[in-house]
């Protein structure tokens, strides 16, 4: 490939943190036990060889959970740390967004700060002049461009730090990190309507970015990083896939210690819960195989399950009493399988499910919140049900 | 041809950056108060008129030495540069840690602005010792013109300071408190308050040692360059020529260390503050 072409090259990059236990942080410490070993130094590897290319114009997109190293690549691409091993190659100029508005100062005024700002990002009073009317309309606050910046608001501040970035970063690399989630709707939507215009353009963009809707409107490839290693590189809507399995394990079985949260007088527990699929991908049904164990004889027992999405609001559930079936009597050493199955009827995202097992007259035996998890990725509506039964009907006429 | 436009850009950069850093701190200095830039008068003089009072009014420092009083001032002038400088310099890094750790930057240009910021200063603070010199009628001659070489001394000088203590202080936090005793015993161990004769009747050997101390070598030769040429300075001192250029020498190797130590720290700033 021609090396021309190349924006962005990441080869073989590695990151490694020392992280000491205690700092020796203060010169007694080195003077004081100056042959005593050092406490034990952790080190951690947020990067493990890291390896792609970003090509001129591409809009490449940067995903990870939190904790994945992503930020810590994203600082290494933007220069602020150093690579341990391995090299990053930029060619042209590079603008980083990381965070809007470093190095506003409040004692400053508006336009004051739009000069500062933009010499920390390398642009010359000259070039500043030619571009200050265009960044004051984008922010939309002309008339306050001569206060002091700690006089204006929030959402004033932002909107002019996200201009000077956008208006000045007509650079040959734009580095943008989750900063979409900053300003009033409209604002927003002005924003959104900027990243279309540098797509248009052709810029070359890296977007660091969690939220999967985003980077499937924008990016043309997109890279998952996970566990201070690249997963896969691809096309948005595989990786988006990808990036949601993350989540889940291939078939999510809770064994009963640890997770979630349970409560209960124990005379009945539940002693097994699978789910399966743990990742929805066709509109299969979702089963939920439990296994209780009756550790005393009680006179009656109803079991029931409810699956809440990643917000804690409840989509569906049901019990036992509702369907009919009539626990009661139940001796100790017992043991009751139950399996529920649920159509697949959800929307993309992460769901959890709670299952409960109780008397009839709500004396609890083992109640526990997220017990499981399962995740929806097939390219429908997040958050929302599609019911089976629903149909539609189009006509066009000319 | 590549390169070369490389390295020009790289120093553009560099300019823009310095020349911002250096409006912005000179606008945000006195902002808020009411005499505003008259501090940076009033503060020197203030020092001055305590140090005259005591020194050389009660105790009569400097006893016959011509036009005594203008020498302290300068003298007062230029530690108070030395002083700002380093300790400007000191936290030039930390304090700017939010930049470190969010945007790539050459980080020597927060330093450099620093020094340049302390510079301005003591130019006005210059003009103030100008007014004394015509006051105290001292009578200037081409030898006064000494002074540029030797502030592109003190400022080369403390220029080295800064880069060492703004990245020692990345790492040890110690280093805050160790300049601020090496400051109040610079004070006096340069003769700033006392002429160098005093020190030069009873121990003439540790005279000759405290003036190779590069800020005492500089404030003795400003002395002898703009108030007057009887003060004792290392060339007086030391019949050596070679002596002599120990306080430069010193100057440049730390100099030249500051800044190799300074570049080798500075890539992990971001990391470590």
């Amino acid at each position: 490939m021609n090396n021309d072409e190349i924006a962005v090259s990441v080869k073989n990059v590695y990151k490694d943190f020392k992280l000491p236990h205690e700092k020796v942080n203060s010169l007694k410490d080195l003077f004081a036990h100056p042959f005593k070993k050092r406490k034990k130094v952790e080190t951690q590897h947020a990067l493990k060889d890291i390896s792609f290319e970003i090509k001129k114009g591409e809009f490449f997109g940067i995903v990870g959970r939190n904790g994945s190293g992503k930020s810590t690549l994203l600082k290494i691409i933007a220069q602020i740390y150093q690579p341990s091993k391995g090299s990053v190659a930029v060619n042209g100029r590079l603008v980083p967004f990381i965070e809007l508005g470093v190095g506003f100062n409040p004692e400053l005024t508006g336009r004051e700060n739009v000069y500062l700002n933009g010499a920390l990002m390398g642009f010359s009073h000259k070039e500043i002049n030619a571009k200050y009317d265009a960044i004051v309309d984008f922010a939309e606050i002309t008339r306050f461009m001569d206060q002091k910046l700690k006089n204006y608001s929030s959402g004033m501040q932002v909107r002019l730090a996200f201009s000077v970035a956008t208006v000045l970063a007509d650079s040959d690399v734009l580095l943008i990190d989750e900063v979409l989630a900053v300003g009033d709707a409209e604002f927003q939507r002005k924003c959104f309507r900027y990243f279309k215009a540098l797509k248009k353009q052709g810029k070359t963009v890296i977007f660091v970015s969690h939220d999967m809707n985003a980077i499937r409107e924008y990016c043309d490839r997109v890279a998952l990083i996970d566990e201070s290693a690249v997963v896969i590189v691809g096309t948005a809507n595989k990786v988006a896939r990808e990036y949601d399995k993350l989540f889940v394990a291939p078939e999510e079985k809770s064994t009963i210690k640890g997770q979630g949260n349970r409560w209960g007088n124990k005379d009945i527990t539940y002693s097994s819960l699978t789910i399966s699929p743990s990742l929805i991908i066709d509109t299969d049904d979702l089963v939920i195989k439990t296994k209780l164990k009756v550790n005393k004889d009680v006179k009656d027992a109803m079991f029931g399950f409810a699956v809440k999405n990643g917000a804690d609001v409840l989509m569906y559930g049901n019990n036992s009493k509702n369907e009919k079936i009539k626990f009661e009597d139940l001796k100790k050493g017992e043991v009751i399988e139950l399996e529920w199955t649920v159509p697949g009827i959800l929307g993309d995202g992460e769901y959890f499910v709670n299952v409960s097992a109780e008397s009839t007259n709500s004396e609890g035996y083992d109640w526990w919140d997220e017990a499981t998890k399962f995740a929806v990725t097939r390219g429908t509506i997040p958050g929302m049900v599609v019911y089976p039964n629903m149909k539609l009907d189009a006509k066009r006429e000319k | 041809m590549n390169l070369l436009k490389k390295t020009q850009s790289k120093y553009n950069y560099s300019i823009i950056l310095l020349k911002q850093l250096v409006i912005t701190d000179f606008k945000l200095r006195y902002k808020g108060s009411v005499l505003g830039y008259v501090w940076s008068l009033l503060r020197p003089l203030a020092l001055f008129a305590v140090l005259y009072v005591v020194f050389i009014h009660f105790l009569k420092f400097g006893g016959d030495i011509p036009h005594y009083a203008v020498a302290l001032l300068l003298g007062v002038v230029l530690w108070n540069y030395f002083v700002e400088v380093t300790s400007q310099g000191l936290s030039a890094i930390v304090g700017k840690g939010d930049l470190m750790r969010k945007l790539s930057f050459p980080r020597y240009v927060v330093v450099v602005a620093g020094s340049f910021s302390a510079l301005i200063n003591l130019t006005i603070n210059l003009f103030v010792v100008i007014l004394f010199i015509i006051i105290n009628g001292v009578v200037l001659t081409w030898s006064a013109l000494w002074i540029f070489p030797l502030i592109v001394e003190i400022f080369i000088l403390g220029l080295a300071v800064a880069f060492l203590l703004s990245a020692l202080y990345v790492k040890f936090r110690d280093i805050s408190y160790i300049w601020e005793l090496v400051l109040q015993a610079g004070f006096y161990a340069v003769p700033i308050v006392y002429p160098i004769s005093m020190v030069i009747a009873v121990y003439p050997a540790a005279a000759k040692i405290m003036l190779l101390n590069p800020v005492a070598q500089t404030i003795q030769d400003v002395r002898a360059a703009v108030v007057w040429s009887g003060t004792p300075t290392v060339a007086t001192l030391y019949d050596n020529p070679y002596i002599r250029l120990i306080p430069i020498a010193i100057t440049i190797v730390l100099a030249v260390a500051a800044a190799l130590y300074f570049r080798k720290q500075s890539a992990s700033f971001a990391e470590e503050i």
